[in-house]
């Protein structure tokens, strides 16, 4: 409990001090909003108005509490760049509120490939023992990994949806529309995002495995007449998984926050995407909201694996 | 032992290698990110009217007999198309993807200023008149107008029953409210800058309205393409976008597009032919070259030259120029950019054609000053001012004579999403190296090159394209010394003062006499080096059939069908 205390309030305080950092870091950067907003055809009147209307004239500080305020009361904004109708921009929240469920249900597809995948592949690996599988492995794994994230993309883009013709390239169907569609076509995205990272999970493990074997307790157990089987799954797994869920976490807060590369590649109107666009059009209602949801995440994420840690090696909670 | 040893030095280099992939998908997402939805090239704006000038005569002498002329717009707009369209009524029907490169900045068609967003919205709404493909003015919601003898007032006879698409007939009373609304008279701030100068707009009868003036101004009618929307609905929160063009708005969603659907109670008949039109967002070329490829969308402008050619074969791939003025810009104001030997020496140092088959697959058109020779009666050709290849031993003389026979360096500013500037950069990067001068190009992001060079004014110099709206006057404009928009400080009296003489001109010929010497200043002076009207590679799938170009930056669907 007491722990659980001591986290919340660390997510409190990074909360805040990230979003002081974010707002700061865009009185900072070179870019007019309105200019961005109004380009260069607008009439001299015209920007006057929407400088008034978005209360740029105010004093940072002034804007920062105004901002803060709304927040907290739940009200996270409008955007400056994204209409809702002819006369009305698109709240934050609703907004952000579309995008992410694409951005969490890519995320959750991945993880689970990673998952189903790498584990199994790691175990079979380090279980072997056979030379040429040791060695093929170790190829393609070597090679999946170095493949950056875009051209993985554009491969899987090409083999899957131009060549073979599983998926219509850029034929994004809305989760609102068609649930199912949706999940299959997120499969490419996802299995474009998952095969580096299955093959950095396999070897992760594999190692971790290999350095477990050569311990002590492993002797112990085999020399208690334990099964190899039952030395492998049940002692040498287990706390071999302890750098992996690490590392997994990692993976999870990386896709949460959005996986700019591979939404741009496949046009998925997700996280990622919303924040680069935001940025570079300056769109700072959007932006900051979205720098305080990746803080969050990424603290949270964090916060289950330390969760899980104690669950795998409840000496942890001991101590 | 051995094995945990040899377990853990893989695990460094694991270790390592991920961080390394981190960083390379980090270093990525800033390099794709960037070429994705902040393309909205918001210094190249169409102010939408325009007018081909070969066939624009008939409406400036219409001006100036003070009677208009284009009895009704469906006879010019698609005369072809209602002949033929009882025999093949299976044109009707059927949705296409047409992919667009920028979001949506505004769904209010008064306050939109990106030309990404008027190329779409010119299916939603109309104005009083509107432009076709061959650069004329047809009359769209207006089906008759007069102008007076001095210029000064408008009169405007509405078309019989043309709907909203809420189905109300438009009223003498929506188009003063939208008129009043895009001039200022309604609350004080003008949204279109050409149309501040109206001083009343009066409800003659139910179906005339009159426009007064303060200036006159021939060049005016063109800004009576502002849409007209519903009397009230720029004040109505809730309200979605309502015109009267040949869609109507369905959908709107940040990121991925907009849907229209067809307007059945189009004031044109036997237009639009499709039931629906999608505009996707497509953020990346490499993404619409796939989706091309895919089938997924059926449409897509500003190809580049190697997307073309991939295209080409399985889609119809067309060639066709823009309104655009692509120049290196240069900062007449610094040093040594202020003196103009070693502005006309820069302007003879450039070879324009191999910068043409260099990055536009030699299709663009060459030009040596801000008009376009689309407008005909005011084009001049002044190509051999400073000739089209590069002229190094007289750019090296000029150099000698302002005193930088040992050259110097500059910096050239560009966004850096802008592929095809980027690449011009480095053209002249090299070429300028022949006559010393030592340039650099400075990737900018489109927010900040807003903000440093075109509104701070600091730089050197920048290669970006402005867009024409094929009045005459709107790129000559900004070149006034005093003008907001005068972003490289170009300085003349004597262009001032014949710039004011042209808006004043009422007869056409006077006019363009006056339009030709401003050309011939600008180019003299070497205000910037003009480069090209770069040309638009336009992909359609091959099942389409009827769009038509038009020479400015608008993408008509009303006329396009499904052949299959």
């Amino acid at each position: 409990m007491k722990y659980l205390g001591k986290k919340t309030i660390t997510l409190i305080m990074t909360l805040f001090l990230v979003s002081v950092a974010a707002f700061l870091a865009f009185q900072i950067i070179p870019g007019d909003v309105v200019m961005s907003i109004l380009g260069t055809e607008a009439t001299p009147e015209r920007e006057e108005q929407l400088r008034e209307e978005l209360g740029l004239g105010d004093p940072p500080a002034v804007r920062y509490l105004n901002w803060m305020t709304g927040v907290l009361k739940g009200d996270l904004g409008v955007s400056y760049r994204y209409s809702k109708n002819m006369n009305e921009m698109m709240p934050v929240a609703e907004l952000i509120g579309d995008k992410l469920p694409v951005t969490l249900w890519l995320a959750a597809v991945s993880l689970a490939l990673i998952v189903l995948v790498s584990i199994p592949l790691g175990v079979l690996w380090v279980r072997s023992g056979s030379r040429v599988l040791d060695a093929a492995l170790g190829v393609i794994t070597q090679a999946t990994m170095a493949v950056p994230s875009f051209f993985l993309g554009i491969l899987v883009t090409f083999v899957f949806g131009i060549i073979l013709k599983f998926f219509a390239p850029g034929g994004y169907i809305s989760y609102q529309e068609d649930f199912s569609g949706f999940l299959g076509y997120l499969l490419f995205p996802a299995l474009s995002i998952a095969l580096p990272k299955i093959a950095m999970t396999a070897r992760f493990l594999r190692n971790s495995m290999l350095t477990e074997v050569g311990t002590d307790y492993v002797r112990t157990a085999y020399s208690k007449g334990c099964t190899k089987r039952r030395v492998m799954y049940v002692h040498v797994l287990r706390n071999a998984m302890m750098p992996v869920v690490t590392f997994l976490g990692m993976i999870v807060a990386e896709i949460v926050a959005g996986s700019i590369v591979i939404e741009q590649v496949f046009s998925l109107p997700g996280i990622g995407r919303l924040l680069i666009s935001a940025i570079s059009t300056r769109d700072f209602p959007v932006v900051q909201i979205l720098i305080l949801y990746i803080t969050f995440v990424v603290i949270f994420v964090y916060f289950l694996v330390d969760i899980l840690y104690r669950v795998i090696d409840p000496r942890i909670s001991g101590k | 032992m051995k094995r945990c040893f040899h377990g853990k030095k893989s695990l460094c280099v694991l270790l390592v290698t991920a961080l390394l992939a981190m960083a390379v998908l980090g270093g990525c997402a800033d390099g794709t990110g960037e070429s994705s939805e902040d393309n909205s090239s918001k210094e190249s704006t169409v102010e939408s009217t325009q007018t081909d000038s070969a066939e624009s005569g008939e409406t400036t002498g219409a001006d100036a007999s003070g009677e208009s002329t284009e009895p009704e717009g469906s006879e010019s707009g698609s005369a072809e198309d209602a002949a033929s369209g009882q025999e093949t009524g299976d044109r009707y029907g059927g949705s296409i993807v047409v992919g667009v490169q920028q979001d949506i900045d505004s769904l209010d068609p008064h306050k939109a200023t990106a030309a990404g967003t008027k190329e779409i919205i010119f299916n939603i709404f109309e104005g009083l008149v509107k432009p076709d493909e061959n650069g004329n003015l047809i009359n769209a919601v207006a089906s008759d107008y007069t102008i007076s003898e001095d210029g000064l007032v408008y009169t405007f006879t509405l078309r019989d029953n043309v709907k909203f698409h809420n189905g109300n007939v438009v009223t003498a009373e929506d188009v003063k409210y939208s008129l009043e609304r895009v001039s200022g008279l309604l609350d004080g701030t003008p949204l279109i800058s050409t149309l501040s100068t109206i001083k009343s707009v009066d409800i003659l009868d139910e179906k005339t309205v009159q426009v007064t003036v303060e200036n006159a101004n021939t060049e005016l009618i063109y800004s009576f393409v502002a849409a007209i929307i519903p009397a009230g609905s720029g004040e109505d929160e809730t309200a979605d976008p309502i015109g009267t063009g040949p869609f109507s708005f369905v959908s709107y969603k940040p990121q991925q597009g907009i849907v229209l659907a067809k307007n059945p109670d189009y004031w044109q008949e036997g237009l639009p032919y499709l039931d629906q039109v999608e505009f996707k967002i497509i953020n990346s070329a490499d993404t619409a070259l796939l989706e091309l490829q895919g089938g997924t969308i059926d449409f897509y402008a500003y190809l580049t030259d190697s997307q073309a050619q991939a295209l080409q074969g399985s889609h119809q791939v067309i060639s066709s120029p823009t309104n655009m003025v692509q120049a290196l810009f240069l900062n007449n104001a610094v040093e040594p950019l202020n003196d103009v030997r070693v502005r006309q020496a820069i302007s003879y140092a450039l070879d324009k054609e191999s910068i043409n088959d260099f990055v536009g697959g030699g299709n663009g058109t060459l030009l040596s000053s801000a008009m376009l020779p689309t407008l005909k009666e005011y084009y001049v050709d002044l190509n051999d001012t400073y000739g089209t290849t590069a002229n190094v031993e007289k750019a090296k003389e000029l150099m000698a004579d302002a005193g930088y026979a040992d050259g110097f360096d500059m910096e050239i500013a560009i966004v850096s999403t802008y592929e095809f500037h980027m690449q011009t950069g480095e053209v002249i990067v090299e070429q300028l190296k022949e006559i010393g001068i030592n340039a650099t190009i400075k990737g900018m992001e489109n927010s900040s090159w807003l903000d440093e060079v075109y509104n701070g004014r600091q730089f050197d110099a920048t290669i970006t394209a402005l867009t024409c709206d094929m009045t005459p006057g709107y790129l000559m404009n900004r070149f006034q010394t005093e003008s907001s928009k005068n972003f490289i400080n170009f300085q003349s009296a004597e262009y001032d003062e014949i710039y004011a003489k042209a808006q004043a001109a009422l007869d056409p010929d006077e006019k363009a006499g006056y339009y030709k010497e401003l050309q011939k200043i600008l180019c003299d002076q070497a205000g910037s080096v003009f480069i090209q009207a770069p040309a638009n590679q336009t992909a359609i799938s091959s099942k389409l059939e009827g769009y038509k170009f038009y020479p400015v930056y608008v993408q008509d669907m009303s006329t396009v069908y499904i052949t299959e």
